[in-house]
């Protein structure tokens, strides 16, 4: 059912694109949710979700699945969700949702900018907007709150940890995500620092645009020339295996007991597991469980509360390979 | 070396007159950069993997491994570009589609199955026919409602990676290791060359073969031509063209193969980002007219490796990450640029002009 469903958006999005109308794909599900709103007969709150394409990644794909399952009918919900990675058709979408005159806008932007607008006409039009995974540059008064995870404090608990281990000199393969994304930003942005602080060398510094294979290209290319290192830093799981793969091909030891320290974000669930089993060193958490925070704070204003706190930082952890445990990974894998 | 090059003379006028001069000068140039800068860079050596099976390391082998994909691919968007005049721009997409459906076969619905369910080459059957599918669907497109190819095209370039993340239910599989279906991406026990270098050269060898054996190519070239005379002649157009597209598709399976062996899992968002400009920027590379007509498929091939040859030796000499795509677009500019027939005869125009006083200049000895 819902990968029918998954698939006609794509299909969706195609058609759309073509006739170069930006739909975003609201409209397929606002005509579901009016009948549900009929059998219940009453209260139920409407909210509009703007999301990026949950095939987007695993963190994303978990993001979804908790905000379909909090905001549900069962909780006094009628949401909308609207999908792109497109900022343009994402502030189509939320225009359409803000005419459709719903109570609550939820985004998650797929850029920072452009966003004032919108958020504007929003307020106008007496539509509450939540920021949610990503905070946007627009003034804070045009939202009243925004559950976003702290980039910065990711890079900086990984970099502690990675000081911690103590080790004699600091050879490092940094493998970054797409440039100019807030992971990627808060990522690089610790290490470089601790980088200059600490003396440390960065063997290589190299974007692999989120991309297994590329992080796998850029490490053979390391092998090759001969270099020596020993921690790989890379901002997601994914390149974290690809460079792992190319240790693996060139004999090279790796986590635990290895040669090689290895680093990785946003717990995967088989990277918790690389972990687990001493492959991996190390994986940094990018917390995608916003919608029950999310949930609190529309809670809060509807029993005509205030939100104590303009930006909510989600709480996030590390999995070590010395204190992993299976209830974690079971927790916390996504 | 003077006596010999007036004894050769006829034959590098008629390589500077063929197409395989572009990409040639171009990886010499990328070949003396590199010696210049670091002669180390070409060093091949031994080693040994972590399972302890003996593999050879070094650049060159890392260019020939990684370049495969896109050698492969070349060969079916040569076809289609000579054929069609148009370019395919789902080819990275449509490698997602059938390395999600291979994955399937594979894992048979489990994500995280112990053992994979099905042999290799069943489910490297059921990628060739999904990949040929997505073909046939972009030929008919093409072929039989004339739509442009690369607005054909876009339809599965945009919804590709979203059929692929639907076949498996938006999950990750994730193929065991000890299956043994990393050797398509890595290295079969025993053999030091990686995998992938042997299964680009069996493409190659069967795309030459083909086209020495079979009258695909004058085909090809004829409808890219002239459509109407070749119809004249007794060819079906429609069906030429839809034959490249499907021809392609075998082409995105096999690449398909190797890169979801590289890791043994999919990344449906990521796989093969933006290979399909890499395999066009290979044709263009290959100084072939991406309006279509005569085609040479060893260059595009070259092209493909030429292309390797630079990602890697800008990875090795660590680019900055922000200025990594500059650098490319400058190259390939000069590249592309170069390799343009305008270009070219305007080329040779002037090295004519350039030669004739001298003959002038003996008319006028006499």
């Amino acid at each position: 059912m819902i990968s029918r469903r998954n698939f006609l958006k794509g299909a969706g999005l195609a058609g759309g694109t073509l006739a170069l109308v930006g739909c975003g794909g609201g409209g397929g599900a606002a005509t579901t949710d009016d009948g549900g709103s009929e059998s219940t007969g009453g209260e139920l709150i409407s909210v509009g979700i703007i999301n990026n394409d949950p095939n987007e990644s695993g963190y994303r794909t978990a993001n979804d699945k908790d905000m379909k399952e909090t905001f549900t009918e069962e909780n006094g919900f009628a949401a909308e969700f609207a999908y792109s990675m497109k900022n343009e058709e994402q502030i189509a979408s939320a225009q359409q949702f803000i005419q459709n005159g719903v109570k609550y806008l939820l985004v998650s932007a797929a850029d920072t900018a452009g966003w004032d607008t919108p958020l504007q006409d929003a307020k106008d039009a007496g539509t509450q907007t939540i920021l949610f995974d990503r905070v946007v540059d627009a003034d804070e008064s045009l939202y009243v709150a925004a559950v976003v995870s702290d980039m910065d404090a990711e890079g900086q608990t990984a970099v502690d940890w990675l000081t911690d281990q103590g080790l004699d000199e600091y050879n490092i393969i940094h493998i970054q995500g797409v440039m100019g994304s807030a992971a990627q930003v808060g990522r690089t942005g610790a290490l470089d620092e601790a980088v200059a602080a600490n003396g440390w060398n960065l063997v290589v510094q190299q974007t692999a645009d989120w991309n297994a294979e590329t992080a796998q290209q850029i490490t053979q290319s390391v092998i090759d020339s001969g270099q020596s290192f020993n921690v790989i830093y890379a901002e997601n799981d994914d390149m974290a295996k690809g460079a792992v793969a190319a240790l693996d091909a060139a004999g090279i030891t790796h986590g635990k007991d290895g040669d090689v320290i290895i680093m990785g974000f946003d717990h995967n669930t088989w990277a918790l597991e690389e972990v687990m089993a001493g492959r991996w060193n190390y994986d940094g958490q990018c917390n995608p469980y916003q919608a029950s925070t999310i949930l609190d704070i529309i809670n809060t204003l509807e029993s005509g509360g205030e939100v104590a706190e303009k930006t909510v930082i989600m709480e996030e952890g590390y999995a070590d390979c010395d204190t992993i445990t299976q209830e974690y990974i079971d927790e916390n894998g996504i | 070396m003077t006596i010999e090059k007036n004894q050769d003379d006829s034959f590098f006028r008629k390589l500077l007159h063929s197409q395989m001069i572009i990409p040639i000068a171009a990886l010499l140039a990328l070949v003396v950069f590199n010696l210049i800068a670091d002669p180390s860079f070409f060093a091949i050596s031994m080693g040994q993997d972590s399972a302890g099976n003996p593999v050879l390391s070094g650049q060159l082998i890392s260019i020939l491994n990684n370049g495969s994909e896109l050698a492969i691919l070349a060969i079916g968007m040569t076809l289609v570009t000579a054929a069609t005049g148009g370019q395919d721009i789902s080819v990275g997409a449509t490698i997602a589609v059938a390395g999600s459906a291979m994955l399937a076969v594979l894992c048979g619905g489990n994500m995280r199955p112990e053992a994979i369910t099905t042999p290799f080459i069943v489910a490297f059957i059921v990628g060739v026919l999904v990949a040929m599918l997505c073909g046939a669907f972009n030929g008919v497109m093409v072929a039989v409602f004339k739509v442009q190819p690369m607005v054909a095209t876009l339809i599965l370039y945009t919804a590709g990676r979203s059929i692929a993340a639907w076949i498996n239910n938006n999950a990750l599989p994730i193929i065991p290791t000890d299956s043994g279906f990393g050797i398509f991406g890595g290295f079969i026990p025993g053999i030091p060359i990686p995998t992938p270098v042997f299964i680009a050269a069996a493409c190659i060898v069967v795309i030459f073969l083909v086209l020495k054996f079979t009258s695909l190519g004058l085909y090809v070239q004829s409808v890219g031509i002239n459509e109407r005379a070749a119809r004249l002649n007794g060819l079906n157009p429609t069906f030429i063209k839809w034959l490249t597209f499907v021809i392609l598709g075998v082409c995105v399976a096999v690449a398909a193969l190797i890169k979801v062996s590289r890791i043994s899992t999919i990344n449906y968002q990521t796989i093969a980002a933006d290979i399909e400009m890499d395999a066009i920027l290979a044709v263009a590379l290959g100084g072939n007219a991406l309006s279509g007509g005569k085609f040479n498929m060893g260059s595009s091939i070259l092209g493909a490796y030429v292309i390797q040859f630079l990602t890697t030796t800008l990875y090795k000499f660590n680019v900055a990450s922000a200025a990594l795509p500059a650098y490319k677009a400058v190259v390939v500019i000069l590249l592309v640029v170069l390799s343009a027939p305008i270009v070219r005869n305007k080329l040779s125009a002037l090295w004519k002009k350039f030669r004739s006083p001298k003959q002038t200049e003996v008319e006028v000895a006499k």
